[in-house]
Parts: structure tokens; sequence; C-alpha cells
């Protein structure tokens, strides 16, 4: 009983030091975020006790490229999320209800693409990308991140729809449902909360993506990630402005991510709990 | 008219035959039941009468139509799975109404015949509960309403009661025989539980290994196994084995006595020695051991004293001894010419 307690004491101890310790460099940018530039690089940093300041926040706003990398976020974030599921879905469903000898050789392979170092082909697609018209687009971008992506997707699809009893979806060809009936009456409404954690994942992973777009983007197509890069450059360190930067790139992720954390959190566990 | 027959019919899965060459003709309006070891083929036979999989050789026929190019829903059978299957977003009345209302089924007409299925399975209260929310025994029954709301020209049962408890099973078998017996509809069973073939069936069909042993009634096949693996599989516990001069004695390479064919007989042919006692109640199992090491089980009343360790012999009728040569079949009875 004593020991029990005791541990139990020990592992909330322990959970709670690790969250910290994960989350302390966020903390320290949204209190920064609030800071003067002066005192964000005064050393040691002051904790809550400062002069509060929204100023950062205005002054970012007030360039005038927050908007237009925030546009460029969501137009390649929400562009490759998509084309990403709507080439992801089909592949995963082949390879869980009708899968062949080569199946799990696709899906390796498929995975082994994610083991090669982007900075490897950074040079030969640059050089694509600039005769083709695509650096600087949107287009570009998305392509990129499709592809990078898509392996993930399909992995993680894969394990969703492997989860689906197949004697359900026999079940209802016995019953008489066409094709179309059993993926929209019986298929779709099971495999939800994995189309929908995966599609989030994606999206997060492409909002947060930096290598291509910083490499492959200047102005035009420029997002948040681009965006925030930006704060730190040869004219010297905004660590104020740049915390106030990244906290508003954060922003719409963590609304949404906070708005279906339950759907999410039914969609990683699936192949877990049962 | 339902009558369901195979000529012919093989399925291959690689270079291993699930089905090979099976002939077979399942009667209008009776039990048949499908048993053999796991693996030996029960379950793609059932498949392939569903339509769930496709004959590589031989036709099917329903009511004498090839079924060859026929999709599952339009052969007019319905199915119960071993798992259920139930469709898990689903309330039990939506569950139970599916296939008519993809068939288009005016609405009024579907809520009728839920009412009525639901009423003959008692989940009349269940009716707006979802699968998760029921025990085993109510989604076995609402997986059995499922197939009766279509009111199909045949049951196809798969294992429907490996998940449930002991006594539960008891009472779904029960159930199960007496809804198919008053609806007087063709079921074709799968299990591999001969003592759940021999209570339910009017027709068993015993498999191995892809193949038919033996078609008959139940005690038919009780009593004139036609070779010794359909002795072993069939009775329980299993039939005795005896090899070697035991056999000789009666001309065959093994025989076989059931259990309750050994009596208990100071002067008895079969000298052994009691190894354990099973006490059942209304009656005993006595393994016992030969002088050259053949195991024994008898079923004897309780009221016999014996105790384990303790010599003792049985006597056999010889009318009761299966014989069987050395092929594994059945000697044809001859004994009354020589």
């Amino acid at each position: 009983m004593q020991r029990t307690r005791l541990s139990s004491v020990a592992r909330r101890t322990l959970t709670w030091v690790l969250a910290l310790a994960i989350a302390a460099p966020l903390l320290w940018a949204l209190l920064a975020s609030f800071k003067s530039e002066l005192e964000a690089i005064a050393s040691p940093p002051s904790f809550l006790v400062f002069d509060w300041t929204l100023e950062n926040y205005r002054s970012v706003l007030e360039s005038g490229d927050y908007l237009h990398s925030l546009r460029n976020s969501l137009i390649i974030a929400g562009g490759s999320s998509l084309l990403v599921m709507a080439l992801a879905v089909p592949a995963a469903w082949a390879m869980a209800f009708a899968p062949t000898r080569h199946t799990r050789g696709i899906l390796l392979w498929m995975l082994s693409t994610k083991m090669l170092p982007a900075v490897g082909v950074l040079i030969p697609i640059f050089l694509f990308y600039r005769d083709w018209g695509l650096l600087d687009t949107q287009a570009g971008v998305v392509l990129l991140l499709t592809a990078g992506n898509l392996p993930i997707a399909v992995w993680m699809l894969y394990a969703n729809f492997n989860e689906v009893p197949g004697e359900i979806l026999e079940a209802a060809r016995m019953d008489g449902a066409s094709i179309v009936q059993e993926v929209v009456r019986v298929l779709a409404p099971m495999a939800l909360p994995g189309l929908a954690s995966s599609f989030f994942l994606i999206f997060t992973l492409a909002w947060n993506e930096s290598f291509w777009s910083l490499n492959m983007t200047t102005t035009d197509a420029a997002p948040l990630t681009a965006f925030v890069a930006a704060f730190s450059n040869p004219e010297g360190l905004f660590w104020a402005k740049l915390s106030a930067a990244s906290m508003l790139s954060i922003a719409p992720v963590l609304v949404i991510g906070w708005l279906c954390q339950r759907q999410l959190v039914r969609g990683l566990t699936f192949g877990a709990v049962k | 008219m339902s009558d369901i027959v195979l000529e012919g019919v093989s399925k291959r899965f690689a270079d291993h035959a699930a089905s090979d060459q099976i002939d077979l003709v399942i009667p209008d309006g009776k039990f048949t039941v499908l048993v053999g070891p796991s693996g030996c083929g029960k379950t793609t036979l059932l498949r392939l009468i569903a339509g769930l999989e496709d004959v590589d050789e031989g036709r099917l026929l329903i009511d004498g139509v090839d079924m060859a190019h026929t999709a599952p829903v339009a052969r007019g059978l319905a199915m119960v799975f071993q798992s259920y299957a139930l469709y898990p977003h689903m309330s039990v009345r939506a569950n139970l109404g599916f296939a008519l209302m993809v068939k288009r089924t005016p609405k009024a007409e579907i809520a009728r015949r839920v009412e009525h299925v639901a009423k003959m399975l008692d989940l009349e209260k269940l009716l707006d509960r979802k699968p998760a929310a029921l025990s085993g025994g109510q989604r076995q029954r609402v997986a059995i309403g499922r197939a009766l709301v279509r009111e199909p020209k045949a049951f196809l049962f798969d294992e429907p009661l490996s998940n449930l408890d002991a006594s539960l099973r008891t009472q779904m078998r029960f159930e199960i025989r007496r809804l198919q017996q008053e609806l007087g509809i063709t079921a074709v069973y799968v299990t591999h539980d001969q003592g759940e073939a021999m209570t339910m069936a009017d027709n068993i069909v015993v498999l191995r290994a892809g193949r038919i042993e033996q078609v008959g009634a139940p005690l038919e096949i009780y009593r004139r196994p036609v070779n010794r693996f359909v002795a072993g599989f069939i009775g329980s516990p299993q039939m005795n084995f005896l090899g070697g001069p035991h056999a000789g004695r009666y001309d065959a390479a093994t025989i076989g006595i059931r259990p309750e064919h050994l009596t208990v007989a100071a002067d008895g042919a079969l000298p052994c020695v009691v190894r354990t006692i099973e006490h059942l109640g209304s009656e005993a199992l006595i393994h016992a051991e030969t002088g050259d090491g053949s195991k024994l089980i008898a079923r004897v009343s309780e009221n016999l004293q014996v105790a384990v360790g303790q010599n003792i012999a049985f006597n056999v009728d010889p009318g009761c001894v299966h014989r069987f040569g050395a092929d594994g079949n059945v000697i044809p009875e001859q004994k009354s010419d020589i």
C-alpha cells in the first residue's frame, strides 16, 4: 500500500518534470514574446516580473508579412495534406483489403524513402525547380511536401484500415450493400477517427516543415516557418519579435488540435486499445 | 425448394486445396452441420456457398441454378459470423434493418419486420442500444436477427457459438435449432465441436483436409463410422483404438471400441490397471492401461467400486467392435460368412 502510493507519487512527479522539460522552450518563447527586446536577452532572464508589453505582437502583425505567410502556410499545409489523403486513402485501402505478396515490400520501400537525408537531394531538386519555374511557388512546395508526407500517411491509414474487421465488411456484402454503400455506411464511420488523426498529423507536419520551405521559397510562397526564421537575420537578433512571431504561427494549429483532441487521441491509439 | 448442391467443387489457396472435389447435397429445410478439425476446409466451404469466395472448379447450384456469376446478396442466403460482425456504429435497430435499408425497402415495412424479428428473439428492449452495450449472448441474437430479417432461403452459420461461455452455448444451441425448426428453413452450420454437431444436426458432414469423409445422420455416423478418422472424431470421450494382437483376434489392423461398450467383468478379455477415474456424477470415466501399454477409457456407473491402481478386466460385446484395415477404412462385416 505504502509502496504503491510512493511509486504513484514518483511517477506523477516524473511526468510533470518531463512535461515541463518538453514545454520549457515553448514557455520561454511565450514569456519572451511579451518582453522588450532588451529584457528578452537579459541574463539571467526575468520570469514573471518584467514590463509586459504587446509591442512585439503589434510590430509583427504590422510588418504585413504575417497575413501573407499565414495564407501561404494554409494553402501549402492544407493543399499538400488534401493531396496526400487523396493519394494515400486508396493506396492504403488497396494494401489493407487486397494485399498481394508485394504489399509488405512496397510498404517498407515507402518508409525507406524517409531515411534519405533531404539535403542529399536539395541541389538536384533545386535545379529542376529552377528550370521548371517552380521555385518560390506554392505549387512547388505542395508537391515536395506531398511526396515527403505520403509514406507516413499510407502507413498510418494502412494500420487504421487493418483494424477494421474483415467480417464486418463481408457482413455488409452479404446484406446486399453495394461497394459505395459499404464504404460510406460501414467503413467510413468506423475509419473516420483514424482518417481525421492522419489528416491532422500530416497537416501539422506540413505546417511545421521548414527545410524545404526555407530553401525553396523567398517571398511569394514563404510560409510562416520562413516568416519566423526571417526574424533572426544579419541585422541582429530580435528574440522578442521572433518569439511573438513563433507564437502567432503556432496558434492556428494549437487551436485546431485542441478542438479535435478527443478524436485525435482515439485515432492515434486506435491500434493500441481494443 | 432450396436445395444447395455442390458438384465437384474445388478451391485452392496458393498450392493448398481448401476444398477438394466436394460433392454434396444440402437438403431443403434440414439442419446440416459441417464438422471437422481446424483447417479441414469447413469454413471455406461455407464461404464458397455464401459467395464470399469464388469456386475454382465444379458447380454450385441453389434451387437448380448455377451460382457461378451470382453475387452473394442475390443468392438469398444470410450468414451469421463467428465474430457476429455487427456494425459497431449502428443501433441494434439499424443493424437489424440494414439489409432492408440498402434494398430501399419502405420505412414502414422495415420497422414492421425489425419489430417482428426483435420480438421473436427477445430483443425489443435493446433496439436502441449500440452493440458495444450488449452482452455476448445478446450480440449473438442480434447477429441471428440480422440474418432473419432478410427472410433468406438458407442460413449459414460460421462457428456462431465459439465466443460464448459454456452454459450460454448450450442454451443457444437449443434456441438456434428451435428457430430453424419453427421456420422450416435450410441451415448450414460450421463447427469444430462434434458435440454441437451431434446435438443440432439432421445431417452431419465430416470433413478432413478439404475432403468429405462421411455424410449422414448423427446416430448413423456415431454407430457406423466409415473410417478411423470419423470414428475418432465423433464421440466424446473418444473411441478407444487397439492394435496388435487385440486387433488380430478380429482380423483387423485396428479395432475401435466406444467407452460405453466396455463392461467391467472379473473374467474379461482385456485385463487393465486403473490409472485415473473421472467422476461426472451420473457416470464415471475409468482411464485404464492394458498390459501392452494401450490406453482405454470406459464409461461406467458411479455405483461401481474401483480404485486407482486396481487391476480390473473389461469385456467387449463383439457386435460393438469397429474393425479397421491398415488403410484406416472400416472392414465390411462378413463374420457370418466365415
